[in-house]
Formats: structure tokens, sequence, C-alpha cells
């Protein structure tokens, strides 16, 4: 690809276009907003990792030595809580999400800007109530609420934390009503769908998802809260209600919610691996519509959590088939990422070590999630560790590592700063063998009979929990590193230019970082996604062009 | 569509926002947002009919015993009032988009109107069920249910009279909810529609929300025969 000249970074840019505190708690910019989520969510990943290095330090030896059984009951809880609906709901979607569907797609702003940043309050506001909830004494229902222990018996704050996951739902329906919307309607002219970058097929799924389930657990969480608080009931066995039933509602949504943690992370993935191997993506079509077969299949799938719940067994025959078919798109995007990178020209930065650890585990986390669609198998690992290992391969080896990847390949526009490619590449290894250390050991415990939510365990079970803690030692290290050099680098770092991997994209084709309207003028798009053509010269659009014209083109 | 993304500008309109092309790209992403919204609203509503479907077929003599005690003809009236308003706030959205500002205003007014009327309605209805102590478990401390008021046919369960009317509240109560925003959202348009803003230039506002108030009519249309005429025949068998 022949290097064109670099534009220089403009002098306003949506960071210092204004300043103090006013400009941001009320900006409309989605790249702001974006900047606003990405610092709560980081503040709630901290608290939900502190409570993971709790149970990790009380399983490092058999005796519940540390913290008493109630304690831990709590403990485990509220990691759930605040990593699930407060980290990883909101982790791509709300940040890299916010930040470039507008840009990918060559729009102004989301749809509406103000109901974005409202989505922000809303998603603070259930923050804190659930913090208030952790502080003034916890719950301790496990992150899934069942009734009727939530209901009826648990001494637990379970009305303020259902609380503030019902409000908390809320940003994420408006984040994805704003996607739907945006990717409808604001596309810049010649960006048809099939000219999207993948990242936004996986967004626009995402978001598909969230406008169908959560408003079945917000409805769920808030019957739950009126049957604990004035004892009226549907779900309580005591007034002939059904806990089924709960159960039912609540992975209706919880399920699906898998796939709002994982889908934008393939979108992430997708892209990561086209543009460091340089090559069109292997199956555009597939890619794109293996999201949409996920997010529909997705709804269909919830009764693999009631395998031992009373579930009648033909109901059980049709959700295992269909748990087992909604692993063939993901296969199929696994297959075509594989292939993609065939006689790529293939570059490993930071970004590309994470998408390349994301494939391994992910494939790891599926095809564990195949045991445990098994009617038979399921019978004797549920409620094991097996099931911890396995979603925590999708949420932490799928989710968190795409989200690593993709903050570490869009720093440079959302930052204007390089962060340090050595540092980079040292942590990417750290968190990766980090994480498998943790938790492969929980695979072999689980599958051996250890059970989950315990806080002691037989002794011959110590050898993987103690694999397991150094592992998340490791883990921890290796997420803090990043979380150094990226806030280091906003100072410090080389400065970036604007198109610093030189790829096609749009969201590459304006300043680093961009002005507040993203572009200089609206941009026309007449390239196909990923199309990497080494023989034309490539230029950017607006103001940094090199001709006066209004637009360039590719 | 392809229209929509001219770059000529036509950006004179002062209702334009400035993240759009153009005013027909705002008219269709407003529109296509409460669309979406309203989606979700159907999955929130949807959780409770699932359960109103379950619990039914499950104890059906019991469910027929406590809606045969709901005011059928308070409910029909507010049917009624619901349908008539539902008339009017599609005449205010007509009004809106043939320039009559002042048949704009009146029917605004005739919606928001009828809308404080279904709400009324559904006061009284709330105070008789409070008077007949059937508002259950301790939504109003000290004050119990009991099930004494309600004619029992044959194999129906106090527990599940009770049950019964926790799902009234529920379901009628988020409807009226939503009444609320719905007279509240009008409230502002009329302010608005008044000042004269909206015209055959502009009136999405006034369009999308029709839409809002159609759909929680439309959510009562399948709330009142689910919950006053369940087994009526019963009741007179009985």
């Amino acid at each position: 690809m022949e290097e064109y000249e670099a534009p220089q970074p403009s002098r306003i840019n949506y960071l210092n276009a204004e300043y103090g505190l006013k400009s941001w708690l009320l900006t409309k910019d989605h790249k702001r907003i974006a900047l606003l989520y990405l610092g709560s969510i980081s503040f709630f990943f901290f608290i939900g990792g502190l409570y993971a290095m709790f149970i990790r330090l009380e399983l490092l030896t058999p005796q519940g030595d540390l913290l008493s059984s109630a304690t831990y009951n709590k403990v485990f809880t509220q990691h759930g809580i605040i990593m699930i609906f407060f980290f990883l709901i909101p982790s791509i979607p709300a940040t890299l999400g916010n930040f470039l569907v507008p840009m990918m797609i060559g729009a102004k702003d989301l749809a509406f800007p103000r109901i974005n940043l409202l989505s922000w309050y809303i998603y603070l506001l259930g923050g804190i109530i659930t913090i208030y909830a952790l502080l003034a004494g916890g719950v301790d229902t496990g992150w899934t609420f069942y009734a009727p222990y939530s209901t009826t018996f648990s001494n637990s704050y379970v009305i303020a934390t259902g609380l503030g996951i019902f409000i908390s739902g809320f940003s994420s329906i408006l984040t994805g009503l704003n996607f739907i919307v945006t990717i409808h309607t604001m596309r810049a002219p010649g960006m048809t769908w099939f000219r999207l970058p993948l990242f936004i097929w996986a967004h626009y799924a995402t978001s598909l998802i969230m406008i169908l389930g959560t408003p079945v657990i917000a409805i769920t969480i808030l019957l739950l809260t009126f049957e604990r608080l004035a004892h009226v009931g549907i779900f309580d066995p005591a007034v002939g209600g059904d806990p089924v039933l709960f159960q039912h509602l609540f992975w209706f949504y919880s399920h699906p919610a898998v796939y709002i943690m994982v889908l934008p992370g393939m979108g992430v993935v997708s892209e990561l691996i086209a543009n460091f191997s340089r090559k069109n993506i292997f199956g555009y079509s597939f890619v794109a519509f293996s999201s949409l077969a996920i997010a529909v299949f997705g709804f269909l799938v919830w009764g693999h959590h009631l395998f031992v719940a009373s579930q009648s067994v033909y109901a059980g025959m049709i959700f295992s088939f269909l748990s087992f078919a909604v692993a063939i798109p993901s296969a199929i995007k696994v297959f075509n990422w594989t292939a993609t990178l065939y006689k790529g020209s293939i570059s490993y930065e930071t970004p590309m070590l994470y998408a390349l650890g994301f494939i391994g585990l992910f494939t790891i986390g599926g095809m564990t999630g195949l045991f445990l669609a098994a009617l038979a198998v399921d019978v004797h690992l549920s409620d094991t560790y097996f099931v911890v290992a396995h979603f925590h391969y999708i949420m932490v080896g799928g989710t968190l590592l795409a989200y690593l990847g993709g903050l570490h390949y869009w720093w440079p526009k959302i930052s204007g700063r390089m962060y340090p490619e050595g540092w980079g590449r040292f942590s990417a290894l750290v968190v990766f063998v980090g994480f498998n250390l943790t938790f492969l050991p929980q695979f072999v415990a689980g599958y051996m009979g250890m059970p989950r939510r315990y806080h002691a365990y037989p002794p011959e079970f110590q050898v993987f929990n103690v694999l397991s803690s150094a592992g998340a030692s490791i883990l921890g290290v290796g997420l803090l590193i990043p979380m150094i050099y990226l806030i280091w680098s906003m100072r410090y770092g080389k400065s970036a230019e604007a198109n610093p991997w030189h790829l096609p994209g749009l969201e590459w084709r304006t300043a680093s970082p961009p002005p507040t309207e993203n572009f200089e003028t609206t941009p026309i798009v007449t390239w196909e996604a990923y199309e990497f053509a080494p023989s034309e010269e490539m230029e950017v659009v607006g103001r940094f062009s090199k001709s006066e014209g209004a637009v360039q083109q590719l | 569509m392809a229209e929509s993304y001219a770059i000529g500008h036509e950006t004179s309109h002062p209702a334009l926002q400035h993240h759009f092309e153009n005013m027909e790209q705002q008219r269709e992403a407003g529109t296509l947002g409460m669309w979406v919204f309203l989606v979700t609203e159907i999955m929130f509503f949807g959780a409770m009919f699932l359960a109103y479907t379950l619990y039914r077929s499950q104890y059906p003599q019991a469910f027929a015993s406590a809606s045969n005690h709901l005011s059928l003809a308070l409910g029909a009236i507010n049917t009624g009032v619901l349908i008539l308003s539902s008339f009017t706030m599609a005449l205010a959205v007509y009004s809106a988009q043939s320039g009559h500002r002042r048949n704009q205003v009146v029917c605004l007014v005739l919606t928001i109107l009828l809308g404080l009327t279904f709400l009324g309605i559904k006061a009284v209805e709330y105070y008789d069920k409070y008077v007949d102590h059937l508002v259950p478990g301790r939504l109003i401390p000290g004050h119990p249910f009991d099930a004494s008021h309600v004619h029992l046919l044959p194999g129906a369960a106090k527990q599940n009279v009770e049950m019964f009317y926790w799902i009234y509240f529920a379901m009628t109560g988020m409807h009226a909810l939503h009444m609320i925003i719905g007279v509240s959202l009008l409230s502002v348009i009329l302010y608005f529609a008044a000042r004269g803003r909206y015209g055959p230039e502009y009136h999405n506002p006034v369009e999308i929300s029709g839409l809002y108030w159609h759909f929680v009519d439309i959510i009562w249309i399948f709330l009142f025969p689910l919950l006053y005429l369940l087994g009526r025949h019963l009741a007179h068998a009985g």
C-alpha cells in the first residue's frame, strides 16, 4: 500500500473544543459520552475485580477461613451483579460502539444525542443505587435472584439492588434504540448495508437483543421487588405462584444478554482480524448474517438453564437442540476469521494479539457450552465450577479481550495518542496466560464435582484452586498494566496520525482525535468494507484532503 | 431514501437539528425511534401477559370469580372513552399535517380531557376495590386483602383470587402510568401547538406522540376483555 501524506492533526477537536466540567456533564457529543461511559465502567470493573479478589483469596484454602459463608454469598453475588450489569453489558456498546457507530457510517452523531446522554445518567443512577445497596449491607441471592429465596427468605438488600438493575436496564434499552435508528437512517451517501463494517452489523444485532430482552428483565425485576415489598405474588408458591416462571422470565433476558456481551466483541474481532491481516474479511455476508442469526437463535435457548429445574423433558430436548443450533453461526464466525488469516499479511500489534486470543478462548468457551447444552451431561455439570469456567471463557476470554483489543486499536482515534506498543504486547500476553491459568483448572475441578457458590470445599480440589488463584493474580497484574499506560499515554504518548494503521475504514479518514462533527463534510462512500486496494491511493475526507474539493474518494 | 441523503441542503427549517442532513431524515429517525420504543413496550407488557396467561389457565375458576367482581360498566365506558380519544388524537395529527391550528388545539384538548376522564374512572374503580378490601398483599399497609366480597365459583381458591387482583393492579396500574405519561406528553405538544409550531412542514412530534397514544389505547383494548370479561357466562350459571 502506498503511503499517503499524513494529514496534520487539527487544532480543534472534540476533546479541546470546550473545557470545564459542565461541557462534559451536559455534552451531547457521542464521543464525549463514550468517554463518560469509559470512566464509569472502568470504575465498576475495578469494584467487581475487588470482589473477585476476595473470592480467589477465600478459595485458596479448603476451609472457609477468610469470609463467613454469609459474607461469601454476598461477595460472589456482588461480583456477578457489578460485572454483568454494570461492566459487561455496557462495556463495548456504550464505549466503543457509542464512539464509533456514527463515525463508521459517516454520521455527525447518533440519531438522538440527548437520549444518549440520558442513558448515561440513567446508568449512573442505577449504579449509585446498587452501590448504596452494597454499602448498606449487600445482597446474597446470586446475580440470578431466584424466587422464592429473593422474595421471601433473603435478609439482604434485594429491593435496592433490584431497583438499581431495573433503572440501569433502561440505559441499555435507550442505547439499543439509538443504535438501531442511527444505523437505519443516518448512513452517509453510498454507505449501503453491505458496505457497513462488521462492527456495525454486530452492534445492530446487539441492539435488537437490547430492545427485545431488556424490557422483560425490567418488568420481572420490578414484579420481584413488589413481591418482596408488599407480599403480593406471582412467583411465590405460598400464594399459588410458580418460582419456575421467574426462572423462565429471568433467563429469557439473561441468556440473550450473554450475546449482548459477546456479539459486540465479535464485531471488534472481525475488524481486527481483517485489518491486521490487511485482507477483506472472508465471507462478509456470512459473518454479517451470523450476527443476526445469533440474535434470533439466542432468544430461543433460555430453557437450557432449566434442565434441572422441573422443566418438561420434551421442552428440554427442544431447548437442547436449539442450543446446539446456536453454535452454528458462532462457528461460522470462527471459521471465517481463520480463513481471513489465510495468506493475509498479518502483523502482531497489541490489538491483533487480543483478537487471536479471543478466537482461541471463545472457541473453548463455546465448545464447553455444548457440553452444557447436552441434556444428560448437564445434569452432571449443573452448578459446578465447569459452568463457572465456561461462562468466564465467554465473558472474560471473549468480551473482555475483545474490549481491550478494541480499546487499543481505536485508542489513537479516541485520545489522539499512541499507547506504548511494547507494554501493550507484554500485557496482552500476561492477560492471556493469567486468564488461562485462572479458569482452565476450574473446568477440571468442576468436572470432578466441585460445586459453585460455596466458600469451603473438599481438600482434593485445593490444587486446582491454588492454580486458579495464582492465575487470577497474574490476570489482575495484566489488567492493571494497560490501565496505567493508557492513562499515561493520554499525556505522554506519541501523537497519533489520522490513520496510524493505514486502513480504509471511514473512522480513519478524519483527524485523531476527530472534530466534534466527526467529518468536515458529509463523506460519500464509494468503496466496499475492508477494501485494501494496493494500487490505489487512499485519501481522507474533508479539510484534510489534498485538493480543495468538498469530498474525496478512495 | 435516496432523496433524503441528497447533499443539496434545505437546511433552513429552524426545527432541523444540527446532526441531521435534512428534515426528511430527521422525521424518519423520529418515527422509527418511536416504533422501536413501542416494541420495547410490547416486551415490557408481554411478561405480564405471559404471567396472566399461565395463571388463568391454571386457576380458571378463581380468575373468573375475581373478574366477575370488576365493574363491567365502568370498564366498558372506559374502553369507549379511550377509543374516542384515539379518534380525536388521529384528528389532531391530521389537523397538524393540513395546517389547521385551531382544530389541532381543540383536538389535543379533547384527547387530554378524554385521557383524564379515563384516569378518573380508573381511580373510582381502584377506590371501590380498596373499600372492598381487594387490594392484594400489603400494598396498602394495615388494610389486608379479604376475598369475602367476591362470590367464589366452585373450585376457586381465595389465594388465587388475590393473585388475580395483583395481576389486575399490576397491569392496569402500569397502563395508567403510561396514560399519565401520555397526558403529560400531549400537554407539552399542546403548548407548542397553541404557539403554532406544527404545520404541514413540521409535525413529527405530533405524529409520534399519536403513535404512543394509540399504543397505550391498544394495550387497554387487550386488557379490557382479558380482565373484565372473563367467564361472564359462568357468573350467570352460578
